[in-house]
């Protein structure tokens, strides 16, 4: 009876790796899995993280089987005489620190050049859009047709971001009320935009299609819906869509005066 | 046995302390209480209510997320929602009072308040904590917080919505969502009051385990769970003022106005702060300057009890004492410079955000070290599969999965798609629920003989620790697939995303062992009132372990000791070879001749 108990609490312990290893290996299977990757940056990011993933997965395997085997084998209904009067080891104590210690500093320093590429390395041009979030939406300016944000022809959208095929897009991201983050799983990019903070993003998208602009950081009731849709797409299917957008606003709007719309750039 | 037979010199002055009166009448005795026993019990019995609480919080929060919109059973009713549907800014409140609950009311003082209050003094061989009366106020500074807290559920607006972390401006402006007014500011003084009762606290354990040791009780004969609780409570020390002023700030932000954290011309919901100039970023780091060293509060007592459990179940000494020791200090002490792996997309600067990435991944290592010495302490071990054994072995098979998901959010570069998705979610709740939470459990099969007299029902037990250990592995393991789709946490729907549109069945699976997670807790509540009274009576020490507690009568009289314990010995000698009985207790003669005849007793 004994015996059996601890045979049976043994191997609910093992059902954890196994378990474990079935579920990461099912989830790609039933696409609950990284969504496609359409950015240059992100085969870095996913990459670091497959590696991140086996690296961690053969350390879980090894210790939870080792933990089942002990359980198993050292079972007091089963191992004859008394346990094993040991202290500890100063050799296993070193060994298992250094180990781990140089693995996780490689694994520090093998990153860093991937987050500078995303985060630090800029691409020198003028801001492609200016991104503002508020509650509950994400409003754009594009610069109009002299290239320069702030001037009268901007023009202004809501959720509807359109980015052209194979270029460096940069993003001036800003909040008028509370935080937001800009996330686009689809480009593996996410900052917060916060008040008072007038933020870069940049990426460059590879694959056209419409994906989903998400907000990560809760800012309301409304969070859920903030929802925006990117749309990737040539550069000659881009320029055309500025073209009617510029023509749709202008056929709205009276004839634009300079003096007033200057006030609202900064 | 007298003071003077001792071979130590050390502490005479402590002991020499007369015992405090002993309390007349039902008021003094069981409600202003100064004895520490009571009091830890007053803790216990406080947070395992707000256990439950914070447990349907999660359930209603699940519910959302499974079938939005859908009518909600009771809840709807209760709170009066339109059509029994949940209302979107009712689900912010829910998530944001779950964490609050769970992390405020819950984690932290069933950790310092109920175990460190109650194991403390009885397993350094004191008869109280050095300073009874603040150890009582402690404790009666969480009931302004739990009615703070609670109240703000039926204030207009409701309770706090702007997430636990309270970021602003979201959290400062008074117009940014319906949570944020009367429902912050009675959080904002909620949390203030539990870091008064965590300052007492921390203040009295320091006190206590410096100078209220029994003769022969050296730093290094410790346990190991009042190692932990020790640097917890320097922790705490350390930590807490930073969150106090940090919290006073932004209570003066939204009533006074001072816009510590508020840009210039910030317009939120066409409400505008008085006077700006502040940086919202700037409450990002003083409050994760507390939070993360916080996240250690929150594992570290847990990981000293476990080290004690698996220790007398193993019959074995612990594997590398002084390393368990080291490695604890090395976590609090990197617990201080990681505090801005939280903000890798914050818009803090990305450099920084390499120093913080370097500072996170070195404190993987000393994480690494404690488990190899739980797994070198089973090693060789002759293992009794009991109820708290069982939970103490889940807490290091669990603890693994929490430590390694941790790995991910520190290399920034997948920070950058993970974060605030439900991989951070699961991380979390691994170390935790099935870390932190499994440890409580383990202590409480492990010492509720000590509190009560009583052992709990074995079987009983075990039925409740198989079926928690499945449904929550249920609950919390998917969550890492659902995170690496990218599925945002804290949103109330995010099916209408073409990227998680597909996800709501796993989200309904999870939800199913939610519920049937915290529906397995009626056998621990059952388990445990109905031993309270009925269980098996369980004598001094039950499970034949080594460290003083269990010298001690159960449950221990006012006092705590009947005679004067002495230490000879480190806390963890088991299956000493050439000793007749496998343990040798702290307070047994150092020749082991001596220690059989004391057993033959």
């Amino acid at each position: 009876m004994n015996r059996l108990s601890g045979i049976f609490w043994s191997l609910l312990f093992l059902a954890v790796p196994v378990l474990g290893v079935a579920t990461f290996a099912i989830a790609p299977a039933i696409d609950v899995w990284l969504p496609k990757d359409v950015s240059t940056h992100g085969a870095a990011i996913d990459g670091l993280f497959y590696f991140i993933l086996v690296l961690t997965g053969v350390v879980f395997v090894a210790t939870e089987v080792m933990l089942f085997w002990f359980l198993w084998k050292y079972d007091a209904a089963k191992a004859a005489g008394p346990a094993t009067y040991i202290h500890g080891s100063h050799a296993l104590e070193v060994v298992w620190t250094i180990i781990p210690a140089a693995t996780l500093l490689f694994l520090a320093i093998y990153q860093m050049n991937t987050w500078a590429d995303v985060k630090m390395r800029r691409p020198s041009m003028a801001p492609s859009v200016e991104v503002v979030a508020r509650q509950f939406e994400w409003r754009l300016r594009y610069p109009g047709r002299d290239g320069t944000l702030g001037t009268a022809d901007d023009l202004f959208l809501v959720n509807d971001l359109h980015v052209p095929l194979d270029e460096d897009f940069l993003v001036q991201l800003k909040s008028m009320d509370v935080l937001h983050s800009f996330f686009l799983p689809n480009l593996r990019i996410k900052q917060d935009a916060v008040p008072g903070m007038k933020i870069p993003v940049w990426f460059k998208a590879k694959e056209a299609g419409q994906y989903d602009i998400v907000c990560a950081e809760l800012c309301g009731w409304g969070h859920y819906k903030m929802k925006g849709r990117v749309t990737v797409e040539s550069r000659e299917d881009f320029d055309r869509w500025l073209e009617s957008q510029y023509a749709r606003q202008e056929a709205t709007q009276p004839e634009a005066d300079p003096s007033r719309s200057v006030a609202i750039t900064e | 046995m007298s003071i003077a037979s001792s071979p130590s010199t050390v502490h005479h002055e402590a002991v020499a302390q007369a015992p405090a009166p002993h309390p007349a009448g039902f008021l003094s005795t069981y409600v202003f209480s100064k004895d520490h026993k009571v009091i830890g019990l007053q803790f216990l019995f406080s947070t395992l209510v707000w256990f439950l609480i914070g447990g349907l919080l999660a359930l209603a929060v699940r519910w959302q997320i499974a079938w939005p919109w859908s009518d909600v059973p009771v809840l709807g009713k209760l709170f009066a929602q339109e059509g029994g549907q949940m209302a979107p800014e009712f689900y912010t409140m829910l998530f944001t009072m779950h964490a609050t609950v769970m992390i405020f009311l819950v984690i932290i003082p069933i950790l310092a308040g109920a175990f460190g209050n109650f194991l403390i003094p009885l397993m350094i061989g004191a008869d109280d904590m050095a300073f009874p009366t603040l150890n009582m106020l402690s404790y009666w500074f969480m009931w302004p917080a739990f009615i703070a807290f609670g109240a703000s559920f039926f204030v207009e607006g409701g309770a706090a919505s702007s997430g636990w972390t309270s970021y602003p401006t979201l959290s400062t402006n008074v117009a940014s969502s319906p949570g944020s007014g009367w429902g912050q500011t009675l959080w904002l003084l909620g949390l203030t009051m539990v870091g008064v009762s965590s300052m007492l606290g921390s203040v009295n354990y320091m006190t206590t385990i410096i100078l209220m040791r029994a003769p022969g009780m050296t730093m290094f004969r410790l346990p190991m769970t009042i190692w932990a609780m020790f640097i917890t409570a320097v922790l705490q020390a350390f930590a807490l003022p930073v969150l106090t002023a940090a919290g006073f700030m932004q209570l003066a932000d939204r009533t006074l106005g001072t816009g510590f954290f508020s840009p210039e011309g910030n317009i939120v919901n066409n409400w505008m702060q008085a006077t700006g100039g502040g940086q919202p970023l700037l409450w990002q780091h003083l409050f994760w300057f507390y939070s993360h060293p916080a996240v250690y509060i929150m594992i570290l007592p847990a990981m000293g009890m476990v080290s004690d459990i698996l220790t007398t179940f193993a019959r074995k000494p612990l594997f590398g004492y002084r390393p368990m020791v080291y490695s604890i200090a090395g976590i609090a002490g990197l617990g201080f410079i990681v505090w801005g792996h939280h903000m890798f997309i914050s818009g803090m600067n990305p450099a920084l955000g390499i120093t913080f990435m370097v500072s996170t991944m070195m404190i993987a290592l000393p994480s690494a070290v404690k488990t190899f010495n739980w797994l070198g302490t089973i090693w060789g071990g002759r293992i009794q599969f009991t109820t708290a054994m069982l939970f103490a072995l889940s807490f290091v098979s669990m603890f693994i999965i929490g430590g390694l998901s941790g790995i991910f959010m520190a290399a920034t570069p997948v920070d950058i798609f993970i974060h605030d998705t439900y991989f951070i979610v699961a991380h979390f709740h691994y170390v935790l629920f099935a870390g932190t939470a499994m440890g409580v459990f383990a202590g409480i099969y492990y010492w509720f003989p000590k509190m009560f007299g009583r052992t709990m029902n074995e079987f009983w037990g075990k039925v409740h620790f198989f079926l928690t250990f499945l449904f929550m592995n249920g609950t919390f393991f998917t969550m890492h697939i659902l995170g690496a789709v990218g599925f945002p946490r804290r949103l109330a729907d995010a099916y209408h995303y073409e990227t998680f549109h597909h996800l709501q069945p796993l989200n309904a699976f999870m939800t199913w062992c939610a519920i049937g997670m915290v529906a397995t807790q009626i056998i621990f509540a059952a388990n445990f009132f109905w031993s309270m009274f009925f269980g098996p009576v369980a004598g001094r020490n039950p499970w034949h372990s080594n460290t003083l507690e269990w010298t001690a009568p159960s449950p221990p009289g006012h006092g705590n000791f009947d005679f004067q314990p002495v230490v000879h010995r480190g806390p963890y000698e088991y299956s000493v070879p050439g000793v007749e009985k496998d343990h040798l207790m702290q307070t047994d003669p150092p020749n082991a001749a001596a220690a059989a005849l004391a057993a033959a007793h």
